[in-house]
């Protein structure tokens, strides 16, 4: 598979390797970026350009149509501002909750300290479609369909943020617990003003990683909401699907994948640096 | 273990409070439910519950439904992680060498890690589209063949395991990347001293010294495609054609939500909670250990 690339190692051919590299590379990324340029070019055409044969991929000019009939269409406002919701408040809440218990168990002493890891732990071996139907009786018991609530709060738990930061916080000096101490500063004190500014690198790689995460959902929030207003972006999606009687209109689909992926990969792409941190650090 | 502890008799619990009061109510407490329904068989009406002991487990070991469930979900898995090891390895490989523009290729194959796999399923319906499809529009150029995802299952099959695979790229890439940066230098330059060049020098060091990540990898992507794609077969092929496409989650939701056979649902769900914890304890037992040796 590397063969054409790796047989040019030899000195001499240095540049020619070099080249090939960037000409494999080029083409890797074309053939990997082409579903979504195809979505993209597609999202700008009208529907007699996407059933015309072949078609052409060269963007067109109805754009601004296509995107404002399928945001009005499915209320692509409400599904967007939705999904940012759930993706924040789970990858925040995840982070929140995780420093907490993180906190708790590096600095503290207390019964049940292992058993506490240990469920933390197992949380890795449950995700949701194995507990769906009980989860859903649980929240439906709450009173929490078609809440925000619903959506995020069966999410929050964390064994990997818990993990990251139990880690990070091990390497923290024990001196500098100390000199807290010495200066009369309480627990809570010494996670405000100490732990909290150091663990802004942990902090921003996990929101990454957590709120692709939580923008992604997919069978939760179609299990636990049922009106249109608690739909989020990636459940909303499907419902542009023309099915056999309905009018092609393959270019509405594509606006609206397109709206739909753009906040998470914009989010990867200007985190670039942290994601990958957080996604090696959390898998540790 | 940190020296220095604070004393304090109920703030720990204060702080471990929420996180565990998520997973006891939204985790534990479903899981030993799941586990006692899946002794139950619920009436249609949901009225009674009437105890069966394995009877959901041992109906399940015979219908035929079932076997073919789990057979496609390990060709879907298999297939999802092979072609995603694959072409995540070589690009890696790709933009790992030292060569100008590099953050720039980096930043071109990592941004994929923010597609969500059901819209990724929704773009490769149009490119599989039997009648819009740009896939389809080339192989008919080439070939008589009728693509058509509708009626052929493997084609189905195909189309969501190159969705899933779409989706999960960006992930595999950034671990690849972030092994081969751990291969120290002087391993290479000795190796190269040796002879070693070309494909073998990958063969024989790059591929073997990788082995933890590529193990780590295939284990993640085997619990992604269990696990993380019910939106892909949800929004595309709805399990279809026939039941081609019926994953183990998509039919555990089928059987709990659509059919109401809260029983075999439970049941499917612990079935698939072991598959889950092994591969998880694998992970966990091996992936620390030198693979290579």
């Amino acid at each position: 598979m590397n063969d054409a690339l790796l047989k040019k190692t030899t000195r001499p051919q240095l540049d020619g390797r070099k080249l090939i590299i960037h000409l494999l590379l080029i083409c890797s990324i074309c053939l990997i970026g082409f579903p979504l340029y195809y979505g993209f070019v597609i999202s700008t055409q009208s529907i007699e350009e996407v059933i015309e044969k072949p078609q052409k991929l060269l963007p067109s000019i109805h754009f601004l149509e296509n995107y404002t009939k399928v945001w009005n269409r499915i209320h692509m406002g409400q599904l967007l501002i939705n999904s940012g919701i759930v993706a924040l408040v789970v990858s925040l809440g995840k982070i929140l909750i995780s420093i907490l218990s993180a906190f708790a168990i590096v600095y503290f002493n207390f019964r049940g300290k292992q058993v506490v890891f240990w469920m933390i732990f197992v949380t890795l071996m449950l995700p949701v479609p194995v507990r769906i139907i009980s989860t859903y009786q649980v929240v439906a018991t709450l009173g929490w369909v078609d809440t925000y609530a619903g959506l995020t709060i069966p999410l929050i738990a964390s064994a990997t943020a818990t993990f990251l930061f139990r880690q990070f916080f091990l390497t923290i000096p024990d001196e500098l617990v100390d000199a807290a101490k010495i200066d009369g500063s309480g627990p809570l004190r010494f996670l405000w003003s100490i732990l909290l500014p150091n663990s802004g690198a942990n902090i921003a790689a996990l929101f990454v990683v957590m709120f692709i995460y939580g923008w992604n959902q997919y069978l939760w929030p179609l299990m636990v909401t049922n009106s249109e207003k608690m739909k989020v972006v990636v459940v909303g999606i499907s419902s542009t699907i023309p099915t056999g009687t309905q009018p092609p209109e393959w270019n509405l689909v594509m606006a609206a994948a397109m709206m739909a992926l753009l906040p998470p990969v914009l989010v990867v792409i200007f985190m670039q640096r942290w994601f990958v941190h957080g996604l090696i650090e959390s898998e540790k | 273990m940190k020296k220095s502890i604070f004393k304090n008799r109920w703030l720990p619990y204060l702080l471990i409070a929420p996180q565990m009061l998520v997973v006891l109510v939204f985790f534990f407490w479903p899981a030993f439910d799941s586990l006692r329904l899946s002794f139950f068989q619920t009436s249609p009406f949901g009225d009674r519950q009437v105890f069966v002991w394995l009877g959901n487990f041992t109906s399940l070991l015979i219908s035929s439904e079932y076997h073919r469930s789990v057979l496609h979900s390990f060709i879907f898995s298999l297939g999802v992680t092979f072609l995603g090891l694959t072409v995540s390895l070589f690009l890696a490989a790709l933009a790992n060498q030292k060569i100008r523009g590099l953050p720039f290729y980096r930043t071109a194959v990592l941004w994929t890690y923010g597609i969500a796999p059901p819209v990724s399923g929704v773009i490769w319906l149009l490119i599989f589209h039997p009648s819009y499809g740009i896939l389809t529009y080339l192989l008919s150029m080439v070939t008589s063949y009728e693509f058509n995802w509708l009626l052929k299952g493997w084609i189905a099959l195909l189309l969501v395991i190159f969705a899933a695979t779409w989706a999960h790229l960006g992930y595999n890439i950034a671990f690849f990347l972030a092994g081969l940066q751990t291969i120290p230098k002087s391993v290479m330059d000795a190796a190269k001293v040796d002879g070693a060049s070309g494909f073998g020098l990958f063969r024989w060091i790059t591929f073997p010294l990788l082995s933890p990540v590529t193990f780590f990898l295939f284990i993640m992507n085997m619990v992604f495609s269990f696990f993380e794609t019910f939106g892909i077969i949800h929004a595309v092929t709805q399990g279809g054609p026939g039941d081609t496409t019926t994953i183990m989650v998509y039919k555990t939701y089928l059987d709990g939500f659509v059919h109401l056979r809260m029983g075999s649902s439970a049941a499917q769900s612990v079935i698939l909670m072991v598959l889950v914890i092994s591969l998880t304890v694998i992970q966990f037992r091996y992936t620390e250990r030198k693979v290579f040796y």
